[in-house]
């Protein structure tokens, strides 16, 4: 790692005020990407800001409608939290199975998101559930949220504080994993609303995305067999020592298959 | 910078660069080497201890991280010469062969909690390189299985 300052303010403002006062900052969460990543050298910043000690991070609240849970939250946490699990308990099992249970006590759900990388579990789940990502100056929806391979629509100095989670009707997520680094090759989570059905696939291309026919076919009929007669284009999506394109776009399929046939609630 | 933490009941203070991982600390500055590293890249969980009680992997944490907080390494299981029920059950089990990875295997069993029903799969960000893994798994669940054990 090349050396860097720290930072743990115990306020929102006085951390954005430290990061614009730095030539290079960013912001850490739980580190389990971040860490790894200084320590590749592939990033050098001049300071972390740990927004650990910021108060109003944390925290899991279950509503009627919605799940509201802090960016500092970690996955164990929404794995485990008894409030959460039986309003959402596909997401408590995603939560439940990122990384090892090592990382799952350190890493936040804030820190997925922002960090967004393309096999990360978490933005699967925002984007079929249609959440809103809450910062500390706007509210984005998650379609409106992650762009790109490592790349959101959050300016460098903002921070996410919470999201709101829709409550569906029924949900699943299904995924494979490699078992080396335990990012998905491809997974894919299925979100069944009244009236319509939201389906967001990520680890199969630069970044999470909403696959389109699914979510026509699945509106129609929710069954796994509405799903036969719908080939994935492997156009765009990764190709790597892992898994080929056409191996993933087969992939995408069958784990919304399964999902469906899995749906909780 | 300065940091000041709890390590297995213990206040320490020390001046540490920001950058220093926790494992650095614990094994370089206060001599507790029981704490493995196997590949400082996050994935074999040698490295293990409980950061207020849970386990995290310590090559992937800052020890400034760890500020303000209660650490606990596989030093710290043991009263006196009796060893901790988890380590007396991975001894009775023939759970170690080379012992690289039982430090981290131990701390991570520590914190499965009563409500994992299933250990290997608790158990999946810790690599062991002799075992086979079933004399692991024995003695994680023959210590959970006592009632004596605060597992
Ligand atoms: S040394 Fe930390 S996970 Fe291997
Ligand atoms: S006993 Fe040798 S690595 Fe596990």
């Amino acid at each position: 790692m090349h050396p860097f300052d720290y930072l743990r303010p115990r306020g929102l403002a006085e951390a954005i005020d430290a990061f614009r006062a730095s030539p290079d900052a960013r912001w850490l969460a739980g580190g389990q990407t971040l860490i790894p990543t200084l320590k590749l050298r592939l990033a050098s910043p001049a300071l972390l800001i740990d927004l650990r000690d910021v108060p109003g991070l944390g925290g899991i609240r279950v509503e009627a409608d919605r799940v509201v849970i802090g960016a500092m939250a970690t996955h164990a946490e929404v794995a485990a939290s008894p409030e959460l699990r039986p309003a959402l308990p596909a997401l408590a099992t995603l939560a439940g199975g990122i990384g090892d249970r090592q990382v799952r006590n350190m890493g936040t759900l804030g820190g997925s998101i922002a960090a967004c990388d393309p096999a990360a579990d978490h933005p699967a789940a925002l984007l079929a559930l249609g959440a809103e990502i809450r910062t500390d100056r706007r509210a984005l929806s998650a379609d409106d949220f992650f762009l790109g391979m490592f790349e959101t629509a959050l300016e460098p100095d903002e921070v996410v504080t919470s999201v709101a989670v829709p409550r569906p009707r029924a949900a699943a997520y299904a995924r494979i994993g490699n078992p080396a680094s335990r990012y998905a090759l491809a997974g894919v989570f299925v979100a069944r609303f009244d009236g319509a059905v939201r389906v967001a696939v990520t680890g199969a291309a630069p970044a999470v995305f909403r696959a389109d026919a699914i979510e026509r076919a699945l509106s129609a009929d929710f069954s796994p067999a509405a799903l036969d007669g719908i080939a994935i284009d492997p156009f765009g999506l990764n190709e790597d020592m892992h898994a080929s394109a056409e191996y993933r776009a087969h992939l995408i399929g069958v784990l919304a298959r399964r999902a469906v046939s899995e749906t909780e609630i | 910078m300065r940091i000041a933490l709890s390590v297995n009941g213990r206040e320490v203070v020390a001046e540490v660069e920001p950058r220093t991982l926790l494992v650095t600390l614990l094994r370089e500055r206060l001599a507790l080497t029981g704490t493995h590293v196997g590949c400082d890249t996050g994935q074999c969980g040698a490295c293990t201890v409980h950061l207020d009680g849970r386990a995290v992997k310590s090559c992937m944490v800052l020890a400034a991280q760890a500020d303000g907080r209660h650490v606990t390494t596989v030093e710290g299981l043991a009263d006196g010469d009796t060893l901790h029920p988890m380590q007396q059950a991975f001894r009775e089990h023939h759970a170690l062969q080379c012992g690289f990875c039982t430090p981290g295997m131990v701390m991570a069993a520590l914190d499965l909690g009563a409500e994992a029903s299933d250990v290997r799969d608790g158990l999946d960000g810790n690599l062991c390189r002799c075992t086979g893994y079933q004399g692991i798994v024995e003695a994680v669940m023959a210590a959970r299985s006592r009632a004596d054990a605060p597992v």
